[in-house]
């Protein structure tokens, strides 16, 4: 659990940069040639299987910790204050989890599907893959869900990171403040981060603006 | 103090248990609650009623008998306090307050409110011992300990067993318990001889009797009486993994 949940956190973090490069104003260039290089890099390629694999253990422990832990108390209590001992976040991570889950299943078929599937996107004479992501988030359900689901990523990992870190035993007095505090700090980072996309892109359509080639 | 009580009653293991409802009346704030429930359990007494069954020994917050699930809470509303020494002047005049056993499956109710915590003898004699020779006590000077690390013993060794941490956790999860008992003989030289034996059993035998699955909530250092840090539970994770790579 804590390993799979570390190496997605680590795949965030590289999703969020090449993301970014949306913003460059360059009409996506720099966003379309990441993308194409990366498919062309045989360690990427490796890489994405042990993504797909850490995600499936990942979900599949998710479901076994969550049922072993239902089953420990089979009559529960009739009035429980857990909320005054530990926090929202903590208590629904399966519930956030499936958020999340849901949303990369819809997240592949609209981007992964026709680029590296059906072969629909990003080829010679094809929409740009950058140009796909636009029409994509201009799509008000498909930019709400995102940002929703942004949200739950968000209240997962704030509990997740600095949990993952004692799981694995890497915690004392003297690091458990800092951990949450880098945890919280994590959390706000990916939720601006990947919340800005769906906000902007939906926010340029709006106000008829071509947010891939802006300019001050 | 008037209150009415609404308390879990069920007269054995395999009975179906329910709610009864009791006023008290005339309860002075500076009774702990056990006391309250003496004042109810004599007038039931006196009318002929069935006592109800509770666990408690010591009344000074040592023992760790006292289980109380109290509105909601493990021990009631007070942090760091066991039921013995939770007072009256808590709660208001008029409140309605919920008792209920611990609930989880390694903690089975006998009867009422008292229920069978012998899962945690079980973890203990699965490692929470140390190998001592027999004869004189050695000379305390010729075991240097470091201050630091004798401290951290100490306050993991003041977990009275008391289950609190499995009836707070979401997942009934006795880790905070097990953690204790390790780290207790983990940062001392005498537990040196048993320690990698000592952290797979345990949580074998914690695995084995039903208990859930850690996911660091921090419940049970909340309602932990004796305030037992979950720093202990990143220290049996680590005394966990290092003793898996070493067998
Ligand atoms: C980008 C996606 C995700 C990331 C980065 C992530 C990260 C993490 C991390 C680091 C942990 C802590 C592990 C530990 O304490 O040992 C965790 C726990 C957990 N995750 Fe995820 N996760 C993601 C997606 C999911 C999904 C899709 C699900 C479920 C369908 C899920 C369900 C859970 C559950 C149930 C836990 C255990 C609760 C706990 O330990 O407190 N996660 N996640
Ligand atoms: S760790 Fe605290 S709550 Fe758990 S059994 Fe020991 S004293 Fe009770
Ligand atoms: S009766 Fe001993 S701790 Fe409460």
């Amino acid at each position: 659990m804590a390993l799979s949940g570390l190496f997605l956190i680590l795949f965030l973090l590289e999703h969020l940069y090449t993301n970014v490069t949306l913003f460059f104003g360059d009409g996506g260039v720099e966003f379309d040639e990441t993308s194409h290089s990366m498919v062309r890099m045989i360690i990427i390629r490796i890489i994405e299987i042990v993504l797909f694999l850490a995600i499936l253990i990942h979900v599949a422990q998710a479901v076994l910790l969550t049922r072993e832990n239902n089953e420990a108390r089979p009559i529960k209590y009739t009035l429980n204050d857990g909320g005054k001992t530990s926090s929202w976040n903590s208590r629904n991570m399966g519930f956030t989890g499936s958020v999340i889950f849901f949303f990369i299943v819809v997240h592949l078929y609209n981007f992964f599907l026709p680029y590296r599937i059906t072969g629909t996107v990003g080829g010679v004479g094809q929409e740009t893959i950058s140009v796909n992501v636009v029409h994509a988030l201009e799509n008000p359900v498909y930019a709400l869900l995102y940002l929703i689901s942004v949200i739950f990523l968000a209240f997962h990992l704030r509990h997740a990171l600095a949990s993952a870190f004692h799981t694995l035993g890497l915690s004392n007095k003297k690091y458990m403040p800092i951990l949450d505090k880098v945890s919280l700090g994590f959390s706000i980072l990916i939720g601006v981060g990947f919340g800005s996309f769906p906000i902007l892109f939906y926010g340029a359509k709006l106000l008829h603006k071509d947010l891939l080639n802006w300019a001050l | 103090m008037n209150l009415t009580l609404k308390v879990w009653r069920q007269a054995s293991a395999n009975i179906k248990g329910g709610f009864v409802t009791y006023p008290v009346a005339n309860i002075s704030e500076e009774m702990s609650f056990l006391e309250m429930f003496d004042v109810l359990n004599e007038r039931l007494i006196t009318e002929g009623n069935e006592p109800i069954a509770f666990d408690h020994d010591c009344r000074e917050g040592i023992c760790g008998m006292c289980s109380m699930h109290i509105n909601g809470r493990a021990h009631g509303p007070q942090s760091g306090t066991t039921t013995c020494q939770l007072h009256m002047r808590h709660f208001k005049d008029g409140e309605t307050i919920t008792v209920e056993p611990w609930r989880a499956k390694a903690f089975p109710v006998i009867k009422d409110l008292v229920v069978n915590r012998s899962a945690f003898d079980k973890i203990q004699a699965a490692g929470g011992f140390i190998s001592v020779n027999t004869g004189n006590a050695k000379d305390a000077n010729s075991l240097p300990i470091p201050k630091d690390d004798a401290d951290a013993s100490f306050f993991a060794a003041a977990c009275i067993g008391c289950g609190a941490c499995v009836a707070a956790c979401k997942n009934s999860s006795a880790m905070l318990f097990v953690s204790a008992k390790v780290s207790q003989f983990a940062l001392l030289p005498q537990g040196q001889v048993e320690r990698v034996d000592r952290a797979l059993n345990m949580v074998k035998e914690m695995d084995a009797l039903g208990f859930g699955n850690c996911t660091n909530t921090g419940s049970c250092e909340a309602e932990c009486p004796k305030e037992i840090s979950i720093e202990n539970i990143a220290r049996l994770n680590r005394e966990y993994l290092l003793a898996t790579l070493k067998k």
